[in-house]
């Protein structure tokens, strides 16, 4: 049972925390592409500078000597996604609504966002430094361990509070976002939209409006996935530089412009990742006392080597493309 | 500032432009969203190490030459294994059935490939000296060898990811450089890793040959330098000629008709295909060779310098705010952005230094950290060029020439 428990605590709970911080990633990109038709890469930057917020809210919460319950860093996260959704429609206002109005090609406003991600890296770093921040300097982070040698384990099952939380926020807003969707008249006119933007305008939709909720949704979610990257990690400028090609591979094996694919391709490559790099010869050692001498299992049995982790979302990236180059659930193109 | 320091970036710039040619021949004449430079920046880098590093005889008196022998004949019999499932559908299996038995025989390549790989890169690391070398030839040839690699890989590449549009190309081609980044990163045996190769050697006399001749310190160094200037002219200017040649003539005038609209002129007969594969080549092998001169001029591969920032953006905003599909544009640019983004660091700086001194005498204090701060800037400030440029010179500063021909 130790084994079987050692592979929840690495493989489960570490795939699933990673697939929820992508498919929260994804859902933005996903949004973003299906109504406005370009690859948005200033969508991690979103997630940073949503994390910063969040950071800066919390320490003025702890200077404040406000001590809650849960971490700080899930009580300021209401906050720091509305000032996150308002960021979002400042960089459509300045950057990408000029060159929308003139009739640019998808792939002006692909290389706008870059700007606009070096820009807001740039700043980020200006403010804070190169340095790494955590959440955790003022208060401790839980840790939970459940003791399983009921079931014959000698190790105990370990998560960590915001590991927990952040499962749990991201059902939630998976779920509401679902009922926004498919019952509220403005989910209606963005799902249209998304399908077909010509026709969405002449049925009398106010396209203006489903653009603009589209910012909101997307920064909010982006600051949500950054911020709970950092509780999970730690807080630094580039925090979700380094991820946003997994989340881009999660959004397009799912299907760019679709939702629900954005949350299974998250979950997809979040999995994909953790099971690659999982040395299995900790999961199948009680065998080793039944198999013979030479098929022993030697001490490490990975996939591919810990170093090309990241690599292991891009190899299913390019799979996806060339087998369905519209992803699982038929997203759309430019 | 000086002379020295002013050289130096010269060369860098030349390389720079090369790369930018490069990514003007993909992009302006092609329009194929290349976004994995770094990628080819990276395969060039490590060619020109391989070619022109002194020779290892540690690793060739040792059993790492047969074990890499035996790993390559691995990987043969592995692509053969692919091979033969791929042309299963002859002896009746089709469907689902061909597609898992792919994706079966990919596996036991992969296993095959790693059970032999997996020892040799263990044993050179340990005992033959750590890598296997160079192989001691002249750096130029180096460049020429990171051209031809370049081209291997991005016609593997090309083939992969040409079917794709837009968004979904310049995603795949930053994917895959990521993982050419990776291996690049990882394979100590082949590339050493992160403990980096140095000194590669110059392909013009270096500043202790003159040295060595009686000169100055300063005066052999702008000497060298200038010797490398000018073989970098030399390569930029025949390959300007070379393309600019190529885009006047008929070849040019297609690849813009496909640029433009790839179904009219796959109606008039062209094959797009290869014609994007072709110009995505040709364009990846000037990658390859500018990434060459980086390295060998700065005598140092170090896999964990390279960023998709400085290395595949920063050559992106040299296109677009210099003019895609115009040569003189994108070498114009090449100079112009690289001398802002040598230059906003120290300008930063500057900046900086003077708000310091207004807020210590405000009573506000000074500015921590003004060094980190101001060499992070370098990236808002290409931001800032790239954002400006996009709104107010979309076709850029030097902008394509559209001739109506009757």
């Amino acid at each position: 049972m130790t084994e079987i428990i050692f592979f929840i605590n690495q493989v489960v709970i570490s795939g699933l925390v990673l697939g929820c911080i992508y498919a929260l990633g994804a859902i933005g990109i996903t949004l973003i592409f299906g109504i406005l038709r370009f690859a948005h890469f200033a969508h991690s930057e979103l997630m940073t500078g949503g994390a910063f917020i969040a950071f800066l809210l919390a320490s003025a919460f702890a200077a404040w000597g406000i001590v809650t319950p849960i971490p700080t860093g899930f009580v300021v996260l209401p906050i720091a996604m509305v000032l996150a959704a308002v960021l979002a429609l400042g960089i459509d206002k300045g950057f990408y609504a000029p060159l929308r109005k003139r009739g640019a090609k998808p792939v002006t406003l692909l290389i706008a966002s870059i700007g606009v991600t070096l820009m807001i890296q740039g700043l980020i770093r200006l403010f804070f430094g190169a340095g790494s921040y955590s959440f955790f300097e003022n208060e401790a982070k839980e840790i939970f361990r459940i003791d399983t040698s009921a079931i014959g384990s000698t190790r105990p099952l370990v998560i960590t509070e915001p590991q927990v939380l952040m499962i749990l926020v991201t059902l939630v807003s998976v779920i509401a976002l679902h009922f926004f969707l498919t019952r509220s008249r403005l989910g209606k006119a963005m799902r249209a939209m998304a399908d077909n933007a010509d026709l969405a305008q002449v049925s009398g939709i106010n396209t203006a409006l489903v653009v603009r909720v589209t910012w909101v949704i997307a920064g909010a979610l982006a600051c949500m996935a950054g911020t709970m990257l950092a509780l999970d990690v730690t807080l630094k400028p580039d925090l979700a530089f380094n991820i946003i090609l997994p989340i881009f591979a999660a959004a397009i094996v799912g299907g760019l412009g679709q939702a629900y694919g954005a949350i299974a391709g998250g979950l997809l490559i979040g999995f994909a990742e953790t099971l690659a790099v999982f040395n299995w010869t900790m999961l199948f050692r009680p065998l080793n006392a039944v198999l013979p001498d030479w098929l022993q299992l030697p001490p490490q049995l990975a996939l591919v080597p810990t170093e090309y982790k990241l690599t292991v979302a891009f190899v299913i990236l390019v799979v996806t493309l060339l087998v369905r180059p519209t992803g699982i659930f038929k997203g759309a193109s430019t | 500032m000086g002379l020295p320091f002013t050289s130096s970036r010269l060369v860098e710039a030349a390389a720079y432009a090369l790369i930018a040619l490069g990514l003007n021949i993909q992009w302006g004449y092609g329009g194929l969203f290349n976004f994995g430079i770094m990628g080819f920046l990276m395969v060039g880098g490590a060619a020109v190490t391989f070619i022109s590093y002194p020779v290892n005889p540690e690793f060739w008196g040792s059993d790492g030459p047969m074990m890499l022998g035996r790993a390559l004949l691995a990987f043969a019999g592995g692509a053969l294994i692919v091979l033969a499932a791929r042309q299963s559908h002859r002896i009746g299996i089709t469907g689902k059935w061909k597609g898992a038995l792919t994706v079966l025989a990919w596996f036991c390549a992969y296993i095959l490939y790693r059970s032999q790989l997996d020892p040799a890169a263990a044993y050179i690391e340990s005992v033959g000296g750590g890598w296997v070398g160079g192989l001691g030839a002249h750096p130029v040839l180096g460049w020429v060898f990171g051209g031809v690699l370049a081209a291997g890989i991005a016609y593997i590449v090309g083939k992969i990811c040409l079917g794709l549009r837009t968004d979904y190309l310049a995603i795949a081609t930053i994917g895959i450089s990521e993982i050419i980044r990776a291996l690049i990163k990882n394979m100590d045996w082949l590339t050493r890793g992160t403990l980096t190769v140095s000194p590669i050697p110059w392909p013009t006399p270096l500043p202790q040959d003159y040295q060595a001749g009686g000169m100055d310190i300063a005066g052999s160094l702008i000497a060298a330098r200038a010797g490398y200037l000018v073989l970098a002219l030399v390569v930029l200017g025949l390959v300007m000629w070379l393309i600019s040649r190529a885009y006047a003539g008929p070849w040019g005038r297609m690849m813009r008709s496909i640029r433009d609209n790839h179904i009219a002129a796959s109606s008039m007969g062209k094959n797009v295909t290869a014609r994007q594969l072709e110009i995505f080549v040709f364009g990846s092998v000037l990658m390859g060779i500018g990434g060459a001169m980086l390295v060998s001029f700065v005598q140092i591969f170090d896999p964990s310098s390279y960023q998709p920032i400085n290395h595949t953006f920063l050559i992106w905003v040299m296109v677009i705010v210099g003019g895609a599909g115009n040569n003189w544009g994108a070498l114009f640019g090449a100079v112009l952005l690289w001398l802002i983004w040598v230059v906003s660091e120290p300008l930063s700086k500057a900046v900086f230094d003077f708000v310091s001194y207004w807020s210590t005498n405000a009573g506000w204090g000074a500015i921590p950290e003004i060094e980190a701060r101001s060499a992070q800037m370098r990236v808002f400030v290409l931001g800032l060029v790239i954002t400006i440029a996009l709104r107010f010179a979309p076709k850029g500063l030097i902008p394509e020439v559209v001739r109506r021909e009757g």
